[in-house]
């Protein structure tokens, strides 16, 4: 493998890092279409879905174009293993009711936020161009998830008590989202990529401060799941599979 | 406001005019500010590059079918390349796009300041479209369309659509 063959494998490798979690929570929001609690939550839902998908897009179609081979962005969504998928575990959780949907969209929007501001300093053109656009939606899906976990958490009895549950369920998948991995390290270190490790100290005081207005308990815990950037997933990772993948396994090479 | 318009020879221009936005038709591609140039090549095809809206707005892939099937009308043999940089603005709106919007029933973007008020309810900022009042309200910041949000009028009662500000 000659240097430029490394060089984009290692690219490609650091972006499906950072596309899979978009993929992956893109198709958990997606689940919601026609489900949502209230028609213009439903509405809010399938938007951020679509931006998600939509910046996976570009991702993916940038990973084909590196990997030489003929491989399209559809190859790449559809036709991987799980082991493949190397998004965080807090994505893949389910939608067991809205204030998990709501906690587990902030609790990624806000990592998602930071990680875009700092990936638009990229060296690589694509992905510094990917970042500049996600940035504009990604502030939107803050706004919207922060928005309603104040409302839930300052709200009713009932709606402090199924967020505030949610919260502590799901606080131990948060710190998956610093770890380094080798791909990461290399992407940091070849100023393509973000240093994740650095964002986590502004990642805690925002959700605390935000937490705290809400009204909402800040979890103690000290454990913390991982395993989601080596492939490693949880039970429910294989489900989202199915479904996501099914059309393009029974019926191989199908386009819209 | 929008630069693009001036790496456009006029033919070229006059023929992407045509092409309208497949979600909001009053408004042509030049108008909305997708179109970030186009140029005769060597082997007299033309090529078209666009600025996606939002990354995952579907009518990116209708626009650049309509462009292809606008430059066959002419004769013409046209690709289209879907280009990440710069970012679209709503700022690439032009000043004709802005008034066919308030036309069709669209409110047109305010600033990006003015935006974040209105959008998080603080100030009544936005104008209704149908009877020109201030008094309306947020329905959600969502709406049928990623770059659009919903809004009502508390004087005429009358729901309507905010393009919201991107920037």
């Amino acid at each position: 493998m000659n240097i430029k063959q490394q060089d984009s494998r290692l690219r490609g490798n650091y972006i499906l890092g950072i596309a899979d979690n978009s993929l992956i929570l893109g198709q958990r929001l997606g689940e919601l279409c026609g489900h949502g609690p209230s028609l213009e939550t439903d509405i809010a839902i399938t938007n951020m879905s679509l931006d998600l998908l939509g910046q996976v897009r570009s991702y993916y179609q940038y990973v084909a174009q590196l990997s030489g081979e003929d491989k399209t962005e559809d190859d790449i969504a559809f036709l991987r293993l799980e082991r493949e998928y190397k998004n965080v575990l807090l994505v893949e959780q389910p939608n067991t009711d809205f204030g998990y949907v709501i906690t587990r969209q902030y609790f990624f929007d806000v990592f998602h936020l930071l990680l875009m501001q700092e990936l638009q300093n990229s060296k690589d053109e694509t992905l510094s161009a990917i970042a500049k656009k996600g940035i504009k939606e990604v502030s939107y899906h803050k706004r919207f998830s922060g928005d309603w976990v104040k409302r839930l958490g300052d709200g009713t009895e009932e709606s402090h008590n199924r967020i505030q549950n949610a919260i502590n369920d799901l606080w131990s998948y948060t710190n998956e989202l610093f770890e380094m991995t080798e791909a990461d390290q290399q992407a940091a270190e070849a100023g393509i990529g973000v240093d994740v490790s650095k964002l986590k100290e502004k990642y805690y005081n925002e959700i605390t401060e935000l937490l705290n207005e809400a009204t909402l308990e800040v979890p103690e815990t000290k454990y913390f799941h991982k395993g989601g950037k080596h492939g490693v997933h949880t039970e429910h990772m294989g489900y989202i599979l199915a479904d996501l993948q099914y059309m393009q396994r029974t019926y191989p090479g199908m386009k819209w | 406001m929008n630069e693009t318009k001036t790496h456009i020879n006029p033919t070229l221009l006059k023929i992407l005019k045509t092409v309208p936005d497949p979600e909001i038709p009053v408004l042509t591609i030049v108008d909305l500010g997708v179109v970030h140039g186009a140029e005769v090549l060597d082997d007299g095809s033309v090529e078209v590059k666009i600025i996606p809206t939002y990354s995952g707005c579907p009518a990116m892939d209708v626009i650049g079918d309509d462009i292809v099937t606008a430059f066959a009308e002419a004769g013409i043999k046209a690709k289209v390349k879907l280009v990440l940089s710069p970012a679209w603005s709503t700022d690439m709106i032009s000043e004709e796009g802005r008034a066919a919007l308030e036309k069709y029933g669209i409110a047109s973007p305010l600033d990006a300041t003015a935006d974040k008020e209105a959008l998080l309810g603080n100030k009544k900022l936005v104008k209704c479209p149908q009877c020109g009042s201030k008094n309306t309200e947020l329905v959600s910041q969502f709406g049928s369309t990623a770059c659009k949000a919903q809004f009502k009028c508390n004087d005429c009662l009358e729901p309507f659509d905010y393009f919201k500000c991107l920037k």
